[in-house]
């Protein structure tokens, strides 16, 4: 399953390494970010709780560049 | 050229800035003015520092006020990136820069010295300055581009059961719902009309002016702006199916699928920040200490000032804000001209197309049948000449043809109809009968007329003219003799002759034309659009081949592109490197199986989007050289003292803010 969603980031290499933290996470298939459009796509691994992932990969973005926020509706 | 940019750039932020209001749409987030505010707030300090007769540690002191004020985030950022072991980042090369200079002024005041505290502040002023006027402009081609495809509808109008209507969400429209749009809306939802005639203006879409006559029974497709009429139109999709949801889509989306000059920076910034700074430890440690064992003074200050100069000089914002920010300018660009494409890689290989590989029917030709020759035979102008009331002997086999086959809905009568473009009376013909394979037979105004092909002629036992023309043949007879024949043929598009010449002009090396056509239609075809090679007869597996064929004929880093109309054509988008589809309103197979989609039906759009993704490259690569050239110039120059923190500023700062205003010329690439 993919889903996108808003994200606020700063600049395009905090960006980057969002996207490299948010691959990392546990049930990530695929994580890809646009600084330009400030937006992130994910594509969640079969059977993973898509909701607890996201609090995961909010938490792993936070880590690497502090000021960045990822919207979860 | 960009300086005025710049200048326009800057009016623009003063602009936005001093309009401040809360509702409108304003330039700077609420972020982006808190950093603006510290700016102005330290600059003011600074400069009132400059005339402060402060000595010493108090001067020091006064100016730790103004630093902190301005680097405060940069300070934190820096340690919390080495807590989380992320060392190597802008923050970190920042921060190091500026303790390392306002510490250097202390050392120098212990030792009875003047120490210097200016640079270190003055450092983080301009790099704070950089990173908004980079947020700032980013946002504002963001801002832009969204504006060039402003083709979402806000509501849709709904009739309730009482007959009043009500604006609703378009998402909330179910499919087979009837809506109403009245002239200056967008149609927010694809559908066929119902009632109504008007305009629509499809430039939102397809970057063409002409309006779009329509009227009852039309389809008609979201995102177009409606002109003149009310219109009254079924849904036939949902909005998340519609063509309007799906273009938003796939712009919006556009910008994960990176080019190869995007993923390169980004491996190359992985190594080339703690190279940099490995570097710097380097001029500031060995120099002195080889010094120290020559039995020379170390002269640990001037080094250790030159290796922070170096560190300033060295951070590579320039190119990681720079390239995704031309590609998605570029690719924004082309959206406002009617071309969307899906993705910087693909707009990074459309610049490397060598061989184009067009679909004939519906690509470089009209896919609509036309009448284009009419040849009544001798015998039956002569006739004609002879009764002034028939209107002379063309019009008249015409006329025959189009009512003989009246009933029929055949593309071919349909072209007959259409030449003949009076209305048809229905009680001027009788007996019409189909012989299937061969034609019609009718009695039109009293008079046998039969229109068919030439197994139609041999049925009947009348002998008919050879044509020598292309296409297909309609043999007409009157009353047992032989009239003539109309020649039908679909239609080369006006501007594929030019399209082709356009492509080789751009650099294309071979264009090839792939047709499911006889072997005499496509030749001829090939031949009038001066392409370079055609395969006629094929089957659609044997599109895939050909097009397999030609992959396997060129160099690796030579670009095929396929280009077709999007219906049956999905094997061989997917199997080419870049496929383009073609006139793809409406054709949503298109959009999804393509990697470029041309909106609207004209060939020459290929070139453009050859020449828009050649621009944007160039504009990549002369950044890419300006950044690496300015900073290796200063970085050697940094090493050898000669050049100062100021000269360090403008390496960072400045190279940045030359490489963003340089890749926002990618949007107006297509102009």
């Amino acid at each position: 399953m993919k889903k996108t969603y808003k994200i606020e980031v700063d600049c395009a290499n905090c960006a980057l390494k969002m996207e490299e933290a948010a691959k990392k996470v546990e049930g990530v298939q695929e994580a890809s970010v646009s600084f330009m459009t400030q937006k992130m796509k994910v594509e969640f691994a079969e059977g993973a709780d898509e909701r607890a992932v996201m609090q995961n990969v909010r938490k792993a973005c936070k880590k690497v560049e502090d000021d960045c926020e990822i919207f979860l509706d | 050229m960009t300086a005025r940019f710049f200048w326009i750039e800057v009016k623009d932020c003063f602009e936005h800035v001093s309009a401040k209001s809360g509702h409108e749409v304003i330039s700077m987030t609420k972020k982006q003015k808190k950093v603006l505010y510290r700016i102005i707030i330290a600059a003011v300090l600074m400069v009132g520092l400059y005339f402060v007769p402060a000595e010493g540690y108090v001067k020091f002191a006064l100016y730790l006020i103004p630093y902190f004020v301005i680097g405060y985030d940069i300070l934190r950022k820096a340690a919390l990136g080495i807590l989380h072991g992320e060392v190597f980042d802008e923050n970190f090369l920042m921060a190091v820069a500026t303790v390392g200079a306002m510490l250097l002024g202390v050392y120098n005041e212990s030792r009875g010295m003047e120490g210097e505290f200016s640079e270190g502040v003055a450092v983080m002023l301009f790099y704070q300055i950089g990173e908004l006027f980079q947020a700032v402009a980013v946002g504002r081609s963001r801002r832009n581009i969204s504006a060039l495809m402003d083709i979402r509808p806000d509501y849709a109008n709904v009739e309730d059961e009482n007959g009043n209507l009500q604006q609703v969400d378009p998402e909330d429209v179910e499919t087979g719902t009837v809506i109403l749009v009245r002239p200056g809306e967008k149609v927010p939802i694809d559908g066929v009309v119902l009632e109504g005639t008007s305009s629509l203006n499809t430039a939102a879409l397809t970057g063409e002016s002409a309006p779009r006559e329509i009227t009852a029974g039309d389809e008609v497709i979201s995102g177009c702006v409606n002109i003149t009429g009310l219109l009254k139109i079924r849904t036939t999709k949902e909005f998340g199916e519609s063509t309007v949801a799906k273009i938003l889509d796939l712009v919006e989306n556009s910008s994960m699928k990176k080019a190869r000059t995007e993923n390169f920076i980004t491996k190359f910034a992985k190594y080339y920040t703690p190279a940099v700074c490995y570097s710097a430890l380097a001029l500031a440690v060995i120099p002195s200490v080889v010094n120290l064992i020559m039995g020379n003074p170390a002269n640990w200050s001037t080094w250790i000032i030159r290796a922070l100069t170096f560190l300033v000089i060295s951070c590579p914002c320039a190119l990681v804000i720079s390239i995704p920010l031309s590609f998605f300018g570029g690719i924004g660009g082309a959206s406002a001209c009617g071309i969307l494409v899906k993705g910087s890689n693909y707009l990074e290989a459309l610049a490397k197309t060598k061989y184009v590989v067009f679909d004939k029917t519906g690509t470089l030709t009209k896919g609509v049948f036309e009448v284009i020759d009419i040849c009544p035979s001798e015998e039956f102008s002569r006739s004609c000449a002879a009764d002034p009331a028939s209107g002379g002997a063309s019009p008249r086999l015409v006329e025959y043809a189009a009512y003989a086959e009246s009933y029929s809905t055949h593309p071919i009568s349909k072209s007959l109809k259409k030449a003949y473009g009076q209305e048809i009376r229905p009680d001027r013909i009788s007996q019409v009968e189909e012989i299937g394979g061969h034609g019609v037979t009718a009695l039109v105004d009293g008079v046998q007329v039969a229109a068919g092909n030439e197994k139609l002629m041999k049925k009947l036992g009348i002998s008919w003219q050879k044509n020598t023309g292309v296409g297909t043949v309609v043999h007409v007879a009157a009353n047992g003799r032989y009239a003539g024949y109309i020649l039908i043929s679909d239609v080369v598009k006006e501007q594929s002759r030019e399209a082709v010449a356009a492509l080789k002009a751009a650099g294309v090396k071979k264009t090839v034309m792939l047709t499911g056509d006889s072997r005499t239609v496509a030749e001829h075809v090939a031949q009038k659009l001066g392409l370079d090679q055609v395969k006629s007869e094929l089957l659609p597996a044997g599109k895939v081949e050909a097009v397999e064929e030609l992959l396997g004929e060129k160099q690796p880093r030579e670009m095929l592109a396929f280009v077709g109309d999007g219906i049956n054509d999905a094997p061989v988008l997917s199997r080419a490197d870049i496929g383009v589809a073609m006139g793809a309103l409406g054709s949503d197979a298109a959009i999804e199986a393509a990697d470029i989609v041309l909106m609207d039906d004209n060939p020459m759009k290929l070139a453009l989007a050859i020449r828009i993704s050649r621009k944007c490259l160039r504009i990549v690569t002369e950044n890419i050289v300006f950044a690496l050239t300015v900073k290796a110039l200063c970085l050697v120059l940094g090493a050898l003292g000669m050049a100062n923190m100021w000269v360090a500023i403008f390496a960072d700062v400045g190279v940045m803010v030359l490489a963003v205003l340089n890749a926002v010329r990618c949007l107006r690439a297509g102009k």
